[in-house]
């Protein structure tokens, strides 16, 4: 019996990270809070962490989307080495990786090649960030 | 053994992440895991940490955890924030403080929001907690928002709970006489660079001295047999008093030890599990012969026409498992 009824609706959990040394944390707390009123359960990493410590907190909070806000321009030294850090403790597999920010177009298809699986720039909105999370957030049993 | 177990006492910290996540989610099987880590836990020291939001609870935890491992000791946390009543989403932002341990796996920082309320929040941190000392975390500190009766609850199976009183906070005084005053087993005077740490100190005193009083050795006081609540004084953000506080809890588990309060306090903790799972497991069973037998609705509609009432539809319920269990004592 207690196994149906344990089988409630699985909560999706986030990890909104602000890496390296960027101060633009505006567009971090929209989404926090979108996805809060999405009935996310959201982790908030504060500004400045190393890749070492996104990938502490991933792994830790095991979040089904790691969404990494970069509006600095270094995204293409800092996300793969946080991607290299979730494979080296196995997390990569089943973490949906998303990125928002300012990523000029011609990097977005070497991110994807690495494994983000998407990326949100400026004028993003809400409801369709949302329902990407909603579709994609992988499968766990 | 489930590989997850296997995984987790080998010391995988995703394997550990994800025993939490099934603890929190009540997926199936989490029942067998948190059965089979129970043998290997039972060694770690738990603290509670509690206060009103702002009190500096995190900033104090990130620098004790960083002063713990700096001993050689391993650190689990378990931050507990409140979930949103309209969306059950939340902003969990206890991690923002985690700044002294960047990067150190050794310290494993887990954020719970306050969703598990339907099968009791302090089911879910006891479980976590356990999953925790199974990996073999020395110290285990428990943050929550001293709120209500549910956080209440959650801090109680601490060891030692540490309660954080910010200067001239008069509410929050308020707010100690109903019911935190006696859980705590010491007081922390956090923000003591600010002013009116001297009158809180100076208060909380008088509080102390005033429980000590009405509970004595010859009162019928709560908890109290012989250890008086101290009161340390920290700046968390500057790192002040961080040792101070962290030998009063030492000096408190070492009196657990000494008088064999620690004992009494696990086979308390464990007699209220079991009647916490009991309460929780019969009441899943009975809400499904309910459903079974259609739901509530049909019932109510009887005793509005006063063909039966509420005490008969819940003995037609429960008089099977009651003739069921007596058959079975007998035989
Ligand atoms: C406001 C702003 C600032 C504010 C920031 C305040 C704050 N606390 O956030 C201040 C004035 C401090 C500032 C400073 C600087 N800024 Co500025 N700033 C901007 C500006 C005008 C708007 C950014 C913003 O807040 N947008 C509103 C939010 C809601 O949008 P957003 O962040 O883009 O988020 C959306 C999406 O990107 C996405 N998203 C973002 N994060 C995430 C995360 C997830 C998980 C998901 C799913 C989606 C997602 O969804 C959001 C909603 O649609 C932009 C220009 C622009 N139009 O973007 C420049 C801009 C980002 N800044 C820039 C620069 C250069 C700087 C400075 C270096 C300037 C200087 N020389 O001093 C400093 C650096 C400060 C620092 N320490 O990092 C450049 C960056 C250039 C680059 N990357 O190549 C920009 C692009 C301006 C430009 N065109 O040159 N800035
Ligand atoms: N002045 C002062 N500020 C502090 C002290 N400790 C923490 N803070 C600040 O108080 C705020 C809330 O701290 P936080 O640890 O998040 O509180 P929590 O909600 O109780 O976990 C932060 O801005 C801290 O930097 C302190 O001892 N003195
Ligand atoms: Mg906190």
């Amino acid at each position: 019996m207690s196994a149906d009824q344990e089988q409630a609706e699985r909560t999706i959990r986030c990890l909104v990270a602000k890496v390296g040394l960027d101060g633009h944390d505006r567009g971090a707390h929209v989404i926090a809070r979108a996805f809060r009123d999405a009935g996310f359960e959201v982790v908030y990493s504060g500004l400045h962490r190393a890749p070492e410590e996104v990938v502490q907190a991933a792994v830790q909070e095991d979040v089904d989307v790691l969404g990494i806000s970069i509006l600095s321009g270094a995204h293409n030294t800092l996300v793969p080495k946080i991607l290299e850090g979730l494979k080296e403790y196995g997390a990569f597999e089943d973490t949906l990786v998303l990125v928002g920010g300012i990523v000029p177009d011609g990097d977005k298809e070497e991110l994807r090649s690495l494994g983000v699986a998407e990326i949100f720039g400026p004028g993003a909105s809400m409801d369709e960030m949302i329902d990407y999370v909603h579709e994609h957030a992988p499968e766990r049993n | 053994m489930s590989e997850l177990v296997a995984d987790l006492l080998a010391g995988e910290h995703r394997a550990l992440a994800r025993v939490i996540s099934m603890i929190e989610d009540r997926s199936p099987g989490y029942r067998e895991i948190v059965s089979e880590l129970h043998r290997h836990s039972g060694t770690a020291d738990v603290v509670g940490v509690t206060g009103s939001p702002g009190a500096g609870k995190s900033t104090l935890v990130d620098k004790v955890a960083s002063t713990y491992r700096d001993r050689g000791e391993t650190v689990g946390v378990i931050a507990i924030d409140p979930s949103s009543p309209f969306t059950g989403g939340a902003v969990l932002g206890d991690r923002i403080r985690m700044a002294s341990n960047a990067g150190d796996m050794d310290v494993f920082f887990r954020s719970m929001s306050t969703r598990g309320s339907l099968g009791g929040l302090s089911t879910a941190t006891t479980d976590a907690v356990t999953a925790l000392d199974a990996f073999g975390k020395d110290k285990i500190i428990v943050e929550t928002v001293g709120a209500g009766q549910n956080e209440i609850d959650v801090v109680r199976t601490a060891d030692t709970v540490a309660v954080l009183v910010p200067p001239d906070s008069g509410d929050d005084v308020q707010m100690l006489k109903a019911g935190i005053l006696e859980i705590a087993d010491l007081f922390v005077v956090n923000k003591a660079d600010l002013d009116g740490a001297d009158r809180t100190v100076g208060q909380l005193k008088e509080m102390i001295h005033h429980r000590t009083d009405a509970s004595g050795p010859e009162g019928h006081g709560t908890d109290d047999d012989g250890w008086t609540p101290p009161i340390v004084e920290t700046v968390a953000n500057a790192g002040e008093g961080v040792d101070a506080f962290v030998s009063a809890v030492q000096d408190h588990l070492d009196y657990l030890d000494e008088s064999g309060r620690r004992e009494e306090k696990v086979r308390s903790r464990y007699a209220a599990e079991v009647r916490t799972l009991l309460r929780e497991d019969a009441n899943a069973l009975l809400a499904e012969e309910l459903e079974a037998r259609g739901g509530v609705d049909p019932a109510v509609d009887r005793i509005l026409e006063h063909e039966t009432d509420p005490y008969t539809v819940v003995a037609d319920l429960i008089e099977p498992l009651e003739s069921c269990l007596e058959e079975r004592r007998q035989g």
